[in-house]
Parts: structure tokens; C-alpha cells; sequence
């Protein structure tokens, strides 16, 4: 009886503090993961549109960049409508994209010289609205810019995928200085999937949750984005030797 | 007509003929520009001679300059009889810079089979001068060296008439530099003042603005101010007005327009303008007004603005069209507005298109991002990494030849020991568009290291005949 007296007060603040921070006018849209593991640990049950997610590589992927491009271009291809793609090193490679379910007619790259012209990009983007998301590729997220990016995602109700790319691998420390994305995720490679013969099997991904406003941190090991761009879990193991358990349910 | 043969260009003025222009082929036999006709004919037998025909040279060369005006930038004028100037400031980035934008010009301008020089620099007499005397095909000189590059250049180049640069002869003045440092009085005491103000224009104290070339078609609406504007919400506020008049300017004929310009007419006599490209027909005046705000920043108001112009230099029809109404089918967002906008602040946009090719790095294409969409997507099932290098990166690798894929790894010095491999996927070269790729092969393998690092390698050659390649091996990309 108490709690849900307890929790009626609470969803009454709650929608007070939403209306005092201007954005409940507009209802909390989300995009699952398709995972109830995953999905419980957001906020609204996916990652939110109208904001900001940060994406950064771990271990060698802080420079190259390639599975949290993979893992951005993922998340783009399960939304609707058309991507505009911001980035200053073209190296991207179309077919791999379209390999995690985002067909290359839904992609607008838009390659600048400078980071600002990217940022600049990406919120003339975000403003627009009527994108699936935007993705931009960024050495340096200050403050400011993503305060500026997130509003204008708020406003529109895109969502904005920052994938973090540093010229070396020492200058990733910079990813501990806060911003204002909503989440922030870090992808690293595992080991890939065992095969019964010799070859590589599905790549695995170690997806951290670094942090997510009104949430607590997560891990999970995850199956790279397959044709539709969707992921699955894999149970955490230390060693990689319980593959029984998975198996059956992977979302292919 | 056989390209060998000399011809020359006969201009006549009254009884006298000479020859006013002359291919390669007569200038190395040794006929020169103003040498009589007589001669010519005399020096070479059965020469081809054409009657120059002013007229017509004067025509193709307006026809020429419209077409700058329409390709290049807003201000365009025929410069002389045989030139062209524009007002590159602010247009120039649209082409990739200045260089780019010149070197392309005069590449085109060439395929089509004419001779051209071309310079940008600070002030239109320095470019005048400089396309004129100076043999290179192109050249640019930078903001403020316009008194550098001038100075060891001849008189002729000052467009003075002809008795004036004769005088000057006479005097034993022969370059810009000699001349600019005789006092300037005496000099205006014996020719006028037509040699300070050519001197002056050339250096840029004294402003020349560019009267752009217009045709009756164009349509262009204005507004003077009493008082000079120069506030950047004020110019805003005008833009807007200006637009909303032209864009019913353009419902009357049915037009929608792909580029427009603002030319700004300074209290100090200088032009200024910016222009705004679309990729599709439009008369939306809060597009059209959003495209040309963005650029105010690049205004520079001086001591005010007394007139701003708006020109719709290249329209193409526009019909009214029915809205889809979202029972019948799902709206499609038009993303061209956006694209507008960041192509006018000279960002580069494209889409990626799939190519017929195995050869990865050619199997991509970069189209139009407004190009109709195809659905074609890339028929390779086999994984392909997330990043791909333009330039394959050598590695050391210990591999089992012929078709083994690498054990151990070396790129970029780290060592890496594989763990897993699929491979090999064989490439074969394309002879059709290179006779050199012939037997050329590359057979590509995944691996990973135990990291779990998966990368894309592959080894020049079948790892049997070296006629197919090198057997080195490379890395070309990496998997997410």
C-alpha cells in the first residue's frame, strides 16, 4: 500500500521536474536495443532520441574508430529516415556500413577540413530535424559544443551519435572530461565468435556503458551489428568457453 | 582543316591589312601579330587567311562572360576586348579556393581549344596586367603583394592610350616601377590625369568596382537607403524584404531559382557580394533567406551599405506541386534545404554508390547527395572492414605459401600473433581498365589477433607466379 503510494509521488515529481525542464511537451521517444538486458538499464527503455550519445573505441579502436563506427552506424540504421554523416578523415568504408543494415541511399556524408565545421555540421543537422540521426566523428567533444549539440537534438527530437576518434592513443584520456551526452559508450573487440571449423565467426564487441544520465553503469559483451544492424548479448565469461547458452537465442 | 597549316587572323582598317592574330604553327614560321598581310603572304606560301570579324569576337566573348557569371561568381565583366574580370572574393571557396578555382577555370576554357591566362590578385589593373604580360597560365598573387609582382612589368599593361604610353617611351620610362616613383605632378602636368588614376587603380588606392554584366532575363530586385546600413540585423531584415520581392518576381514567370547573388553597394564606392547556390529549383523565401543570412558574417559593411541588390542569375522552371497527403502515403522528408546549407558553407557532400567492381577500393563512388535513389547496394556477402585505408599499409607477416593465411603479423611495429583466419579471397586485376593488371592478384584474408583485433590483410601475387604480384603483403583495413 505505502509503495505505491511511494511510487505515485514520485512519478508526480517526476513529470513536475520534466515540465520545469521544458521537455515534456513532447513524449520521451526511445530506439530499443531489442535486448531486455540492455534496454532495462536506459532510461525509457533505449537510448533516448533528442540527445546526445557518445561513442569511443577501446585499445587500438581510440584511433581507427572501426567498431564504435560500426556500432553508431547500427544504432542509425534502426531508426527511420535518412543519416547525415560528419567527419574529416573519409576512410569510412560504404559496404560495411551497408553490411550492419544501413543501405548506402540513407547515408549523406559530409566531410569537413576542420572540427568545428564538423560540429558546426552536426548541429545544423540536429536543427534540422527530419533525420534518423546524425553521426559525427570528433577528436574533441568540449563542454560547450556538446551543451549546444544536445540542445539542439532536444529541440528536434534527433538523435546525435558522436563517435570519438583521437589521433593517438595516449589523447584518450580526454574521454573522462565531461560532457553533456546522455550516454557514453566505449566499444572494444573481443575475440570473435568460436567456429566449430578453422575461420573467424561473428565479431564480438565488450559494450560499456560509461554513463547515462538517470541510470547506473553498465557492461556486456555483445555480437556485432548483423544485416539490420541489431546486436546480441552474449553471457559474460570470463573465458569465452560457455557458448551453450547463447547460442540458441542469437538474433540473427 | 588540317591542324599544321599556319592560318592567320587579317583585321583591316581602311586600306591597310595586317594580321591581328596568328596560330602556333605561322607564329614559328615567323609571322608576327601587326606585320601587313602582304608580307605574311610573301613569307609563306598558300597561307590560310580568315578576315577578323569584331563583331562576333565581341558576342562570343559576352556570351562567354555570362556564362562566368552563371559558373563562377556574381560580378562578371568583359574586360577590354579580349578579357573577362570577376570578383572572386567570396566565391571562391565554392570551387575549393582560389587555386583550384583558376586552374580549373582555365583547363576547361582550354579542352574547348582556347588559349587562356588567367590571374587572381588584389585589384582588377594588377590582374589586367598580369594575365596580359606574364607567360605562366596561371598566377595568384597574395593579398598585399600586388606592388611586388607589378613592379618590373611594362608600361603597356597600365591600359593608357596608346600616345601616352608612347610618350612615356620617349621619357625612357619602360616599367611600373620607374614610372610610380616620377613625381606625379609634372606628370600630370604633360599627360592629364589618366596616368596617377591607372597607376592608382592598379595598386588598389583607388577603388575600380566591376559593373557586372546583365541581361534583360535576369531577375533582379533592389533598395536603395537613405541612411547606410550596417548592422548585420538590419542587413538580415533587408535580405529578407528583398527576397520576399523577388521570389514573387519568380511565381509571375513560373521560376524557381538554383543560384542567386547579393551584390552590396558600399558608401565608398566598393562592391561586395555573396552568393547562395541550390541544388533544386526553389522560391521558398525562408529557405532562400536562410541561405544568404548564413553568409552575413562574411560581409563586411565598411562605412555602410547604401544599396544591396538580389539577382536570380540561374533559374530553371518550378511548378507548384501537391503536397503528399500523409493518409494516402508516408511523407518523405526532403533533405535537400539541409544540404543547401552546408554545401554553402563549402562542406563537401556526397553519397556513396556501389560500383561493379571486386577490386575494393573501386567498388565505391561517390554521387551527388541529391542523385535519385538507385537501391542498388553492394552484392559482396563476404565482411568488409569498417575502415579501409586509401593506402595499403606494408606488414611483416610469416605465412605458408601459396593460399596459408599469415601466422604472425607486423604492422606499424607491433606483432601481433594470429589467432583465427578466413581466407583466402581471391582478386583478380582489371585488365579492361588497365592493361598492367592483367595477371594481377590479390588474395585478401581476415584475421585476428589474440586481442581480438580483426584485420584485413592481403598478399600481392597467388603466392606462386611473381608475375601476379610482389608477394608482399598489406594491410588494407580494419574490422570493427
Amino acid at each position: 500500500m505505502s509503495r505505491g503510494f511511494h511510487t505515485r509521488v514520485i512519478d508526480d515529481l517526476r513529470q513536475r521536474i520534466a515540465h520545469l525542464e521544458g521537455t515534456a511537451s513532447r513524449k520521451a521517444v526511445v530506439l530499443p536495443f531489442g535486448i531486455p538486458e540492455m534496454d532495462e538499464r536506459l532510461p525509457g527503455g533505449g537510448l533516448s532520441f533528442g540527445a546526445i550519445h557518445e561513442i569511443a573505441g577501446g585499445g587500438a579502436g581510440t584511433v581507427d574508430g572501426a567498431a564504435a563506427a560500426l556500432f553508431a552506424g547500427g544504432i542509425a540504421a534502426r531508426a527511420k529516415g535518412k543519416v547525415l554523416w560528419c567527419l574529416t578523415r573519409p576512410d569510412l568504408f560504404g559496404p560495411a556500413l551497408s553490411q550492419a543494415g544501413l543501405h548506402p541511399d540513407r547515408v549523406i556524408y559530409c566531410e569537413a577540413d576542420r572540427e568545428e565545421d564538423v560540429l558546426a555540421s552536426m548541429e545544423e543537422g540536429l536543427s534540422f530535424g527530419g533525420l534518423a540521426a546524425v553521426v559525427g566523428e570528433l577528436v574533441r567533444l568540449p563542454m560547450t559544443q556538446s551543451r549546444r549539440l544536445q540542445l539542439a537534438a532536444e529541440k528536434t527530437g534527433t538523435m546525435g551519435l558522436i563517435v570519438r576518434r583521437w589521433r593517438r592513443q595516449s589523447e584518450a584520456s580526454d574521454f573522462g572530461n565531461p560532457s553533456a551526452s546522455t550516454t557514453r559508450w566505449r566499444i572494444s573487440v573481443l575475440p570473435s565468435e568460436p567456429l566449430p571449423t578453422v575461420g573467424v565467426g561473428r565479431a564480438r564487441w565488450l559494450a560499456e556503458l560509461m554513463r547515462v544520465k538517470a541510470g547506473e553503469c553498465a557492461e556486456f559483451e555483445l555480437g556485432a551489428c548483423d544485416a539490420k544492424g541489431r546486436v546480441c548479448l552474449f553471457p559474460v565469461s570470463g573465458d569465452g568457453s560457455d557458448t551453450q547458452a547463447w547460442r540458441g537465442s542469437r538474433a540473427v | 582543316m588540317p591542324s599544321d597549316q599556319p592560318i592567320v587572323v587579317i583585321s583591316r582598317s581602311g586600306s591597310k591589312r595586317w594580321v591581328s592574330a596568328a596560330d602556333p604553327s605561322a607564329r614559328k614560321l615567323g609571322l608576327r601579330i601587326g606585320m601587313a598581310a602582304s608580307k605574311a603572304q610573301a613569307v609563306i606560301a598558300g597561307l590560310t587567311m580568315i578576315d577578323a570579324d569584331p563583331a562576333a569576337d565581341a558576342a562570343a566573348l559576352e556570351r562567354l562572360t555570362l556564362w562566368a557569371l552563371k559558373q563562377y561568381s556574381p560580378v562578371v565583366a568583359v574586360d577590354g576586348t579580349d578579357g573577362l574580370v570577376m570578383d572572386t572574393e567570396g566565391a571562391d571557396h565554392l570551387r575549393g579556393g582560389e587555386a583550384l578555382m583558376i586552374s580549373g577555370l582555365v583547363n576547361l576554357l582550354r579542352g574547348k581549344g582556347l588559349t587562356v591566362r588567367a590571374a587572381v590578385s588584389d585589384t582588377w589593373g594588377a590582374s589586367h596586367a598580369i594575365t596580359r604580360l606574364v607567360s605562366a597560365e596561371t598566377t595568384i598573387v597574395p593579398v598585399g603583394g600586388v606592388s611586388k609582382a607589378v613592379v618590373g612589368l611594362p608600361i603597356q599593361c597600365l591600359r593608357l592610350p596608346h600616345d601616352t604610353i608612347h610618350g612615356l617611351r620617349v621619357l625612357g620610362v619602360e616599367t611600373v616601377g620607374e614610372l610610380s616613383a616620377i613625381p606625379r605632378a609634372p606628370l600630370t602636368l604633360r599627360f592629364g590625369p589618366e596616368v596617377g588614376r591607372r597607376l592608382d587603380q592598379l595598386f588598389g588606392r583607388v577603388a575600380e568596382p566591376i559593373e557586372p554584366i546583365r541581361t534583360p532575363e535576369l531577375v533582379e530586385v533592389s533598395r536603395n537607403f537613405q541612411e547606410p546600413i550596417g548592422a548585420a540585423e538590419t542587413i538580415a531584415k533587408y535580405i529578407g524584404k528583398l527576397v520576399i520581392q523577388l521570389s514573387a518576381k519568380l511565381e509571375e514567370r513560373g521560376l524557381g531559382v538554383r543560384r542567386s547573388d547579393l551584390v552590396i553597394h558600399r558608401v565608398d564606392n566598393t562592391r561586395q557580394s555573396v552568393r547562395a547556390g541550390l541544388q533544386k529549383p526553389v522560391r521558398d523565401p525562408r529557405r532562400l533567406t536562410k541561405l544568404l543570412c548564413d553568409q552575413i558574417e562574411k560581409i563586411d559593411p565598411g562605412f555602410g551599405i547604401e544599396k544591396m541588390i538580389l539577382v536570380a542569375v540561374m533559374v530553371e522552371p518550378l511548378e507548384e506541386r501537391q503536397v503528399t497527403s500523409s493518409l494516402i502515403e508516408e511523407e518523405v522528408v526532403d533533405v535537400t534545404p539541409l544540404i543547401d546549407v552546408l554545401g554553402n558553407r563549402g562542406q563537401r557532400l556526397y553519397r556513396l554508390t556501389p560500383v561493379a567492381s571486386d577490386v575494393p577500393e573501386r567498388s565505391v563512388r561517390r554521387i551527388s547527395p541529391v542523385a535519385d535513389e538507385t537501391g542498388a547496394d553492394w552484392a559482396v556477402k563476404w565482411p568488409r572492414p569498417s575502415r579501409l585505408f586509401t593506402h595499403p599499409e606494408q606488414i611483416e607477416t610469416l605465412a605458408v605459401l601459396p593460399d596459408q593465411p599469415p601466422v604472425v603479423v607486423t604492422w606499424r611495429g607491433k606483432r601481433r600473433r594470429i589467432v583465427r583466419a578466413d581466407g583466402p579471397e581471391r582478386i583478380f586485376g582489371e585488365w579492361w581498365l588497365r592493361p598492367r593488371e592483367m595477371e594481377a592478384v590479390r588474395d585478401y584474408f581476415v584475421v585476428e589477433d589474440e586481442q581480438g583485433e580483426r584485420l584485413w590483410v592481403y598478399r600481392a601475387g597467388d603466392g606462386v607466379d611473381l608475375n601476379t604480384g610482389s608477394h608482399r603483403w598489406f594491410l588494407h583495413g580494419i574490422f570493427g
